[in-house]
């Protein structure tokens, strides 16, 4: 997990020594083990909020505290704090001090046994990091690849040049005249320079050929589908949204309300930044670990966050954050996030594609009107909602029999309801 | 064309030679192309060859083609901190007060992205916005007049060194005894008023003075002498059945303006519309809507009023008859039977006059004017104000302290009040912008906009308002109340103070949030107003009504030009003047942008030799004047030939003519401050010289008159509204022949009909009985749809972009053919007595937008569909879709639809709001800004209409009655306008689309239109 290390066995100097502690190390694994688990369990339960163990946090670290206080200590302490400080502990009131006053909620529930497998986890040495040499190796995107169809053309290849090559020789042995591969294309090509007819009919190919390419190349002039800037921040959606599950809509709160969806502000990364300073999961797009871990400092950079000190720097000018707009959408276009998030209920990934997956985001949506446009044909209204629906669906009920009508029926395809 | 030779210099006149050859030149100097391409040498050395050339520049083209294939990259900034209260992308409301010395109002202040970006009024408080409260907000972001940092002798300077230097000097001046004037406008402010008092409590040298530019200060007086407490009394025309109006604009800016009581009288469904009567020189608003308007000169107009005071008092006092005298007797009689419910008020700015009205109302036993709970929105005092000026220049005073007031422009005698500021020991300007007076004073501190402040208000006895900052400030500015807290000596800010002030002296008890929340709070009894409404001579009591009237009619001696000043609806006292939205909003009368102007009445253009010709491109110029009174001249003041002008009478706008500080654009009209003797807003005694030249007026109208077509105006005395079969005779209904039959208009039809009945259905509603003119819909529109301002040069050539126009029709001598022929005229004497408005016509207002028609002439023209019709009713306008055919605007039968010619936004060329950055900040991101070559149009507030469905939606209920409404419905307090879903049985538009007085503008053209008006309303039938 950490690079720091502060029980290293490099300093361990002989064999001995070593298999002393293995042998005292393999006497105890049994109980130690069971009591570092339960350790580990509370202590990502109950303490993991405001303490870790190779930094401050909210509250001091934790790693190797029993080297600093006594059991006892720790244990009058974690049951009620409050308590130990009025008996006049003078170590008590000083790490209260230290740390703005704020005091540590109580835990009178742990047993004695509890606090000391809480101990014990925060003295075990942390597992070996994996050398993750097998993860490295970054893998190939083979899902779009489009290796079988080559290799069937060039099979079709060969098989030509074989039916090619047998008729020459069938040639051959019928004693014509049998011209290299070459020969025959001049061939061809002075028959066709000899047709008016032929060239008339290329021309009017390429003519038509050029006509169609080049319509489909213009029409895609402004239509940026798979635009993917590179961000200030290399922020992973695919490490936010799909490994560690957090909703959309936590990020970009104002989705739900209003026109825009929202990029978040610098203090809602903060929400969950203050205790996360470090990246520790699998690295991406050519980014170490170290490079990313950087990437989360600039939100510090921005907000003014003093991580050593855990507190935000005070007379601090704030450095906004630029991102750089993936999703553009021209002025005269007028687009409602909440229409479709609220009202029609729409999953953020329908127009949007699977961000859970993209580190660097991407428009996945080509937003031309006709795609717009292709979709309120095709979505029905949900006319059962109560509320605004209802007498609408009465009205349509009664007066036509209709019980399904789509966004363009009621109205969705008019200019003026996006263009003003 | 005129035969009119045209000469640039004396020079070219006389025939010189040099000129002769010049002329011919297209440049002066001879291009140096010879020097270059004859020189074969050279050209055979250069390196680029033609063909190269061609390549380059080709090459060229397609790079730059091709990279404009590929998108800007943007950048989206989010917040580092985000304010809980706001989501991005919706809009908060906050209720707030204006009240800038000239114009009160609760307010609601739209905000986006923490940005004020619209004003409307807070309806819930009685509220009334009128078209500069409306623009106001846009001045908030008047970077370029506005102060942006306190200075010393025009050298930054910080804030606490300007404090430590002025406390120092008042100090000093303190201790010597020497007077220092605080000269303010007016502030209704109870808490302003509180500091005030505390700070000359710790300087007890200071003496404080209320200036209002444009000055009611007669009223106030007279209210001292009759009732012995300085302030104005308060009407509640709703109460009123006959309205008597002596030159009182009081839609206008009079006494703050009475526009929504007013036309609360006005309503003839209810059985009560009152009886009014306006007897002035100038067309004004007020006028405009009178059901009976007498032209008088300002002498006259003293004459009626005396002769009013002996008619209902029965005294005898000495006056000189006047053209009216019959109309003036009747008046007095309807009065007097109308007894208590009949009210009389003047707008002379004389003691006497208002002493006189006074005794009028006394002696009807009004219950209209209220005079214990009075108003306290003008208390400038123009006997202290001559005093200051009076000290200044003998230098008797040694310090002045300025704030929200500008004197150097206001005051008559500017000169005087400069050099005196110049002698004094210490002069502070504390100021909004950076004006005259600022320029001219030691320091000038800045004050932060109303926007960007907390503030409280008391305009009448007992009713509060309270402002709030609804953005921070832009520039480094403070609040004046802090800057006096500060400086005597009290360490708590404004804020803390205003809030203690009122749980102290206003609330009783009731919560500070929750009234800061609304926004207004009325008091039942108890006035925290402690500071006294200064003294004043007590003299002007013991004078008698028969010796208040001679002294009235001994004011006019000879037979000269009477000049009446005013404010204009745009501009009011100037404070505006750099507002481009209302310097682009047409007069309601002249319906003249861009300018003031001498109003001179028909008969006198004729005299003097004046008119208005027409040109070819459609505008209107006009001949200059200069005007002279008491020995001053305004040069070159552009004139308008004005029907309804009182004979011998002329008119013209305070409010224009500003310089410091205004940008170039807005740098228009002539200011007649100059000639504001006394405050006195009648000056006899005038002479009008005829001078050379033409001005080019921008004036979007130019027909005058309705010319008879009662398709477009229809009106009804209120005795045939009630007597009459609205089919039958003033609202029939147009019916065409078909089968040699007549039948209803919708059973002729080119088009399919399409059924509406489900989903919602929009119209609007216009009472042309309650329109007054007042043109705050204009403005709220320009807020709302991001209009563009064109320019003057511009409008001049029919291109003003006003989604919603007023136009104003007169009647003319001559409405229909038989009138014609009983006056024996015929064929083109006919149609130049249509075109031709009476000398004294009667006026109506017609708020003319898209009128949304159902079966549209423009969208069948369009030959790309960019204009279509929506299901609810309303014409869309794709503008991305839109090629500039510009087909539809010419099949358009109401003349509604604007092209932009150019870019507004950010083009040096049109240099207002749209083309600076903080300028920038007042459009509305929910509309788009279009862009050249585009046709717009009135929406009918379209992404107010799906704001407020999605609302519903997303709430998950129907939209409720009336929820529903567009800018100017919501701007518009005196309920004309009326918007709403006719598929909702219980939205008010729908009876209104039903009743007897609902009528469609053009309606034999078939269109359908969504928007429907209502026959105006006149009580001609006396009371």
């Amino acid at each position: 997990m950490n690079s720091v290390k502060k029980h290293s066995l490099q300093t361990r100097t002989t064999i001995l020594t070593f298999f002393v502690s293995l042998f005292f190390f393999i006497f105890s694994i049994n109980t130690f083990a069971q009591d570092v688990a339960h350790g580990k369990k509370l202590f990502k339960g109950n303490c993991a909020a405001c303490h870790k163990l190779d930094k401050k946090s909210v509250g001091p670290a934790l790693g190797g505290v029993a080297e600093r206080r006594t059991a006892e200590w720790l244990r009058a302490w974690v049951k009620d704090n409050g308590a130990l400080r009025k008996t006049g502990d003078a170590d008590a009131n000083a790490i209260f001090k230290e740390f703005g006053s704020s005091p540590m909620p109580a835990f009178p529930t742990f047993s004695d046994e509890d606090i000391d497998a809480i101990i014990a986890y925060t003295s075990a040495k942390p597992a070996a990091p994996k050398q993750a040499a097998g993860a490295v190796a970054v893998k190939e995107d083979v899902k779009n690849s489009s290796w079988p169809m080559y290799l069937l053309l060039g099979a079709l290849g060969v098989l030509l040049l074989m039916v090619f090559s047998l008729f020459q020789q069938l040639k051959g042995i019928r004693g014509e005249t049998s011209y290299s591969l070459g020969g025959y294309l001049n061939k061809i090509w002075e028959a066709f320079l000899a047709n008016g007819f032929l060239k008339f009919l290329a021309v009017i190919f390429f003519l038509l050929a050029s006509a169609f390419f080049g319509f489909g190349a213009l029409a895609n002039i402004g239509v940026d589908t798979g635009y993917q800037p590179i961000q200030e921040i290399a922020f992973s959606h695919k490490v936010h949204a799909g490994d560690n599950k957090i909703d959309c809509q936590y990020c970009h709160s104002s989705a739900k309300h209003s026109k825009t969806s929202g990029i978040p502000s610098a203090n809602v990364c903060m929400n969950c930044h203050k205790n996360i300073s470090e990246y520790t999961g699998e690295p991406f797009g050519g980014h170490s670990k170290e490079d990313l871990t950087k990437e989360i400092a600039k939100i510090y950079v921005a907000t003014g966050w003093d991580a050593d000190n855990f507190k935000y720097k005070e007379n601090f000018v704030p450095k906004p954050i630029k991102w750089t707009r993936v999703h553009n959408l021209p002025d005269f276009a007028y687009y409602n996030h909440s229409q479709h998030v609220t009202v029609a209920g729409l999953k953020c990934q329908k127009c949007h594609g699977p961000v859970e997956e993209m580190h660097e985001v991407y428009q996945f949506s080509p937003l031309t009107m006709g795609w717009c446009i292709n979709c309120h044909r095709e979505t029905e209204v949900d006319l059962t909602k109560e509320g605004y629906y209802k007498k609408i669906h009465e009205q349509l009920a009664q007066k036509y029999g209709v019980e399904k009508v789509t966004i363009a029926q009621l109205g969705g395809m008019e200019c003026g309801k996006c263009h003003y | 064309m005129s035969n009119k030779k045209y000469w640039q210099s004396v020079e070219e006149l006389k025939g010189n030679a040099v000129l002769e050859g010049l002329k011919q030149k297209e440049f002066v100097e001879k291009l140096p192309t010879d020097v270059f391409l004859g020189d074969k040498e050279t050209l055979e050395a250069s390196s680029t060859t033609r063909r190269d050339f061609l390549k380059y520049v080709g090459f060229s083209t397609a790079v730059a083609s091709l990279a404009s294939c590929e998108g800007p990259i943007r950048k989206a900034i989010p917040y580092v901190v985000k304010p809980d209260v706001n989501t991005v992308g919706i809009a908060d409301w906050y209720a707030s007060t204006i009240a800038n010395g000239f114009d009160y109002a609760n307010v609601l202040v739209k905000t986006r992205e923490g940005r004020p970006i619209q004003i409307m009024p807070n309806k819930e408080a009685n509220g009334t916005t009128n078209a500069r409260i409306q623009a106001s907000v846009l001045s908030l972001y008047d970077e370029h007049l506005r102060l942006k940092e306190p200075t010393k002798e025009g050298k930054k300077i910080t804030w606490s060194s300007a404090d430590s230097e002025i406390i120092a000097k008042l100090k000093t001046l303190q201790a010597a005894n020497k007077p220092v004037v605080l000269l303010t406008g007016t502030i209704i402010s109870p808490s302003a008023k509180k500091i005030i008092s505390q700070l000359i409590t710790a300087y007890p040298n200071i003496q404080h003075i209320s200036y209002d530019a444009v000055s009611e200060s007669a009223t106030a007086d007279a209210m001292k002498a009759v009732y012995g407490k300085r302030g104005l009394p308060n009407y509640d025309f709703s109460k009123a059945k006959v309205i008597a109006s002596i030159g009182a604009d009081f839609l206008g800016d009079w006494q703050g303006g009475y526009a929504k009581s007013y036309t609360a009288s006005r309503i003839p469904e209810e059985g009560k519309m009152s009886y009014h009567v306006q007897l002035e020189s100038n067309m004004s608003l007020t006028g405009a809507n009178a059901d009976r308007r007498i032209g008088l000169k300002p002498s006259e107009q003293v004459s009626a009023l005396i002769s009013l005071y002996n008619e209902i008092t029965g005294a005898s006092i000495a006056t000189k008859p006047t053209v009216a005298e019959k109309e003036i007797q009747a008046l007095a009689s309807a009065l007097k039977k109308a007894g208590s419910k009949a009210v009389v008020v003047t707008g002379l700015n004389d003691v006497n006059a208002q002493r006189i009205a006074l005794e009028i109302n006394k002696a009807l036993n009004s219950e209209v004017i209220d005079i214990k709970k009075l108003s306290y929105v003008r208390q400038g005092n123009d006997a202290q104000v001559a005093q200051l000026q009076a000290d200044l220049k003998s230098g008797a005073i040694s310090g002045l302290i300025t704030y929200n007031v500008n004197p150097l422009y206001t005051l008559a005698n500017a000169t005087d009040f400069a050099e005196g500021i110049k002698k004094l020991d210490l002069s502070v300007a504390l100021s909004v912008e950076n004006d005259e007076t600022a320029n001219a004073m030691q320091y000038a501190l800045p004050v932060s906009h109303f926007l960007e402040s907390w503030g409280d208000a008391m305009p009448t006895e007992g009713n509060f308002g309270l402002t709030q900052p609804t953005i921070k400030p832009l520039f480094n500015t403070r609040q004046a109340e802090d800057t006096f807290l500060k400086w005597s000596g009290d360490t708590t800010n404004y804020y803390d103070f205003l809030k203690s002030f009122w749980n102290d002296e206003i609330l009783e008890g009731t919560s500070w949030n929750k009234v800061l929340q609304d926004g207004f709070y009325t008091k039942a009894s108890g006035s925290p107003m402690t500071v006294d409404l200064s003294e004043t001579n007590s003299e002007e009591s013991a004078v008698s009504i028969s010796e208040a009237a001679s002294a009235l009619l001994n004011n006019k001696k000879g037979n000269a030009y009477e000049l009446q000043l005013y404010t204009s609806t745009a501009i009011g006292d100037g404070k505006l003047a750099n507002n481009p939205w209302l310097q682009e909003l047409p007069d309601p009368i002249t319906r003249v942008t861009w300018d003031n102007y001498l109003a001179v009445s028909m008969a006198d253009a004729e005299k003097l030799g004046f008119s208005n010709p027409v040109q070819d491109n459609g505008a209107i110029n006009g001949n200059y004047a200069n005007v002279t009174v008491n020995g001053v001249t305004l040069k070159n003041v552009p004139v308008i030939v004005q029907p309804g002008q009182a004979n011998g009478s002329v008119g013209l706008a305070l409010g224009y003519g500003r310089k410091q500080g205004l940008k170039e654009a807005m740098q228009v009209g002539v200011n007649a401050y100059p000639v504001y003797f006394g405050g006195n807003n009648v000056q006899y005694n005038v002479s009008i010289e005829k001078v050379a030249g033409w001005h080019h007026f921008a004036c979007p109208q130019v027909q005058s008159t309705v010319a008879g077509r009662t398709e477009i105006i229809r009106e009804v005395s209120l005795h045939d509204l009630h007597h009459e079969d609205p089919q039958e005779s003033w609202n029939a209904k147009f019916k065409p022949s078909y089968d040699h039959k007549e039948v209803a208009a919708e059973k002729v039809d080119l088009w399919d009909g399409f059924n509406r009945e489900i989903g919602h259905h929009f119209n609007l509603s216009i009472d042309l009985s309650t329109c007054t003119g007042c043109g705050a819909c204009v403005i709220a529109c320009h807020a709302e749809n991001n209009v563009p301002v064109v320019g003057k040069k511009e409008v001049r050539v029919g291109r003003d972009m006003h989604w919603l126009r007023i136009d104003r029709y007169y009647s003319s001598k001559v409405e229909t053919r038989e009138e014609a022929k009983k006056m024996g005229l015929s064929g083109g004497d006919y149609f130049d007595v249509l075109e031709n408005p009476a000398e004294n016509p009667t006026v109506v207002f017609q708020p003319m937008m898209c009128q949304h028609c159902n079966h549209a002439p423009c969208e069948t023209v369009c030959p790309v569909a960019a204009t279509s019709h929506g299901r609810q009713g309303q014409n869309q306008m794709a503008y991305n879709r839109c090629v500039g055919t510009r087909y539809c605007a010419n099949n358009c039968p109401y003349r509604v639809r604007r092209f932009n010619w150019f870019n507004y936004a950010q083009n040096k060329e049109f240099d207002f709001n749209m083309n600076d950055d903080y300028g920038r900040m007042v459009l509305n991101p929910d509309v788009v800004v279009r862009s050249r070559g585009v046709m717009e149009k009135c929406s009918m507030c379209i992404q107010m209409t799906q704001a407020t469905i999605l609302k519903a939606k997303k709430e998950g209920r129907a939209v409720k009655t009336d929820e529903f409404q567009t800018a100017c419905s919501s701007a518009c307090t005196t309920g004309a306008m009326v918007f709403g879903d006719i598929n909702n049985k219980e939205d008010k538009v729908t009876k209104l689309k039903e009743d007897k007085r609902a009528y469609h503008v053009l309606e034999s053209v078939a269109t359908q239109p969504n928007v429907v008006y209502q026959v105006k309303v006149n009580n001609t039938h006396k009371a």
